[in-house]
């Protein structure tokens, strides 16, 4: 007993004690337990202690593949999310998703949540395959829930960009094996009082982007859309509604994005964050602003038009 | 360290070892109400934590020293994630998280040097009060239910046993920290009542109707009108026959003439409102009526009544 406790003889244990994140106990032994943690991050905590679980553990090659860089076609069937848009507004940020999932040609889903509350003042959505930013999304909140317990504090948004970006780039690995994530950020800076918007690309980022953002198959027409749409200083309203034209627009040009489903009353996924925290739009409320933009363009398919003119003629053509 | 101890020694001198070091600190005591479970704990730290959350539905309070319940909470939360991520949100539960403080403190009870001096509770809150759990785990890993009530740590039995006194089930969340205040300032050995600022507690709730994350923290403005709420109404007083001399200017909170409503509205002199903020508190427990509950400061320190 008294070699094993003075230290001279350190029992068995798995790994290397340096490397996973916790400290030394008696003995030389590491702790029991969870003890001895010196990171406040669950990511990182899982990336020593379980990285099977984190969404982007590498997969094995596939045996006999003649071409092992490129997707399997097991994976291009997997179901694949599509387009997310966010706006600032006065006082906060909208997030909004549409609601299909595709695989291949066919609609795998017609009632996906792309859009997900973060935490209290921050959301993410997400476009790609579906089952990776499900992970993506749950580690997330789980990440920044089990830092607010271990510190006692909140992290600041861009801390919460930051993180996001790591776990992005976590995944890179199996996205270069056809399972691509990539998430939209947004959130209510409570230093100051704005909303904010950040991106990424498969091998993280974050990239803030002002006023407005879209990303997903859909996105180049609802930013098109965004950019006759959006003007600074939108109320909330405004910005909601600007969000569901947009996605309404890209769900009329790319197949992969889905429009309102007035039949099966299934309408897009609308968030607020402001002051008072996330706020899911109820579905009745969706409903009604879907409908009302449905009626609208029933006289006009293409949506509101952007006036062509800003009011005052261009300077050139003042001078003649 | 001497040639031989035999394990029997071992094991007898750590537990005293353990036992005499939660008994230096403070009294912390759990306990149902019908909206949830309350905790109390005097804490006279702002940024060192005795109670705190764990999961949606459970919180842990600690006594004993600091770091070593600190490496628990942490550790603990830990597991509680990575199990709600593992699996789901409604896998979490006190019971779970109970045994596994058990095992993780038997460990480090027999395989360490030196035991934790610690003493932790567990508190779920159900969607029903028949739902509550509350276990407390001991330094060497033993864990007990304890329905309804729990006191630990310091003078534990005392304050068990005054406790007992003044717990009933369905309380409301005053008359809940009512109990637990009384029960943390029994006299003890026949000595003098302390009482508690609110800078001077930790209290914190787990709201059995709240979505999500149920664990909030009592503190500041909310604690101060809880510790308001928690003390005894002032007692009627029938008019008193010097009604003509309402307290002009006097913020003497124990006059018997101000205590009627009835005898200060003919004429009110001024500044001298029943909510005058400058009036004195009365130092011990409450003795005569009192002109509202409002005269009542918040640790100013004053005479005592009269």
């Amino acid at each position: 007993m008294d070699s094993y406790l003075d230290g001279s003889q350190s029992g068995p244990h798995p790994g290397d004690p340096r490397t996973s994140g916790r400290s030394l106990g008696s003995a030389g032994n590491p702790p029991p337990g969870f003890m001895g943690l010196q990171t406040s991050s669950f990511t990182d905590f899982l990336a020593s202690h379980s990285p099977g679980l984190l969404p982007g553990r590498v997969l094995p090659p596939v045996v006999g593949d003649p071409e092992p860089r490129a997707p399997a076609q097991v994976i291009r069937d997997l179901p694949h999310a599509t387009t997310i848009v966010a706006a600032v507004c006065d006082g906060g940020v909208v997030l909004a998703g549409d609601r299909r999932a595709t695989a291949g040609n066919m609609i795998a889903k017609r009632d996906v949540e792309k859009v997900f509350r973060s935490d209290e003042f921050s959301g993410m959505g997400y476009a790609g395959t579906g089952s990776v930013g499900i992970e993506l999304v749950r580690l997330f909140q789980v990440e920044l829930e089990h830092y607010e317990k271990m510190e006692g504090r909140s992290l600041s948004l861009q801390g919460k960009a930051n993180r996001l970006a790591f776990m992005v780039r976590g995944n890179l690995a199996a996205a270069m094996q056809g399972l691509v994530v990539v998430p939209l950020f947004v959130g209510y800076d409570e230093v100051t009082g704005q909303g904010r918007i950040f991106s990424y690309d498969v091998a993280g980022g974050p990239y803030e982007e002002q006023r407005f953002y879209s990303i997903g198959s859909g996105s180049l027409f609802a930013r098109g859309a965004l950019k006759k749409l959006y003007f600074d200083g939108m109320s909330a309203g405004d910005a909601v509604l600007a969000c569901v034209q947009a996605l309404y627009d890209a769900a009329d040009d790319d197949s992969a994005t889905g429009g309102p489903d007035l039949p099966r009353r299934i309408f897009s996924v609308i968030a607020t964050i402001t002051a008072d925290g996330f706020r899911k739009l109820p579905e009745t409320e969706s409903e009604q602003i879907a409908e009302q933009v449905v009626r609208e363009r029933m006289t006009r398919p293409d949506g509101p038009p952007a006036p062509l003119h800003n009011g005052s003629l261009p300077l050139p053509l003042q001078r003649g | 360290m001497p040639f031989y101890v035999s394990p029997e020694q071992a094991m007898r001198d750590k537990a005293d070892y353990a036992r005499k070091g939660i008994a230096r600190g403070r009294s912390c005591v759990a306990l149902q109400y019908a909206g949830g479970i309350l905790m109390v704990a005097p804490n006279p730290s702002s940024a060192l934590h005795k109670i705190s959350e764990i999961y949606d539905r459970i919180a842990f309070a600690a006594v004993g020293r600091y770091n070593e319940y600190e490496n628990l909470r942490k550790a603990g939360v830990t597991y509680a994630d990575i199990t709600g991520y593992q699996f789901d949100r409604h896998d979490v539960t006190a019971r779970g998280i109970a045994n596994w403080y058990a095992q993780t403190l038997g460990t480090i009870f027999t395989e360490s040097n030196k035991p934790f001096e610690v003493e932790i509770v567990v508190a779920e809150v159900g969607a029903t009060p028949a739902d509550d759990q509350i276990y407390r785990i001991t330094f060497d890993g033993s864990v007990t239910d304890e329905p309804g009530f729990v006191a630990f740590g310091g003078q534990a039995d005392q304050v068990s046993a005054a406790l007992k006194e003044h717990y009933s089930d369905g309380m409301s969340l005053a008359e809940a920290f009512a109990a637990a205040l009384a029960a943390l300032t029994a006299p003890a050995n026949g000595g003098e009542r302390t009482e508690f600022a609110a800078s001077q507690l930790e209290v914190a709730i787990l709201e059995r109707t709240r979505d999500h994350r149920t664990f909030r923290r009592i503190r500041a403005t909310r604690l101060e009108e809880l510790i308001l709420e928690s003390r005894p109404p002032p007692a009627v007083e029938p008019p008193a026959d010097s009604a003509s001399t309402p307290d002009s200017g006097s913020p003497d909170s124990g006059s018997p003439t101000s205590g009627s409503p009835t005898s200060a509205s003919p004429a009110p002199p001024s500044g001298s409102a029943p909510s005058a903020p400058s009036a004195p508190p009365d130092s011990g427990p409450p003795t005569g009526p009192e002109p509202g509950g409002s005269d009542r400061g918040s640790g100013l320190g004053g005479t005592p009544p009269l």
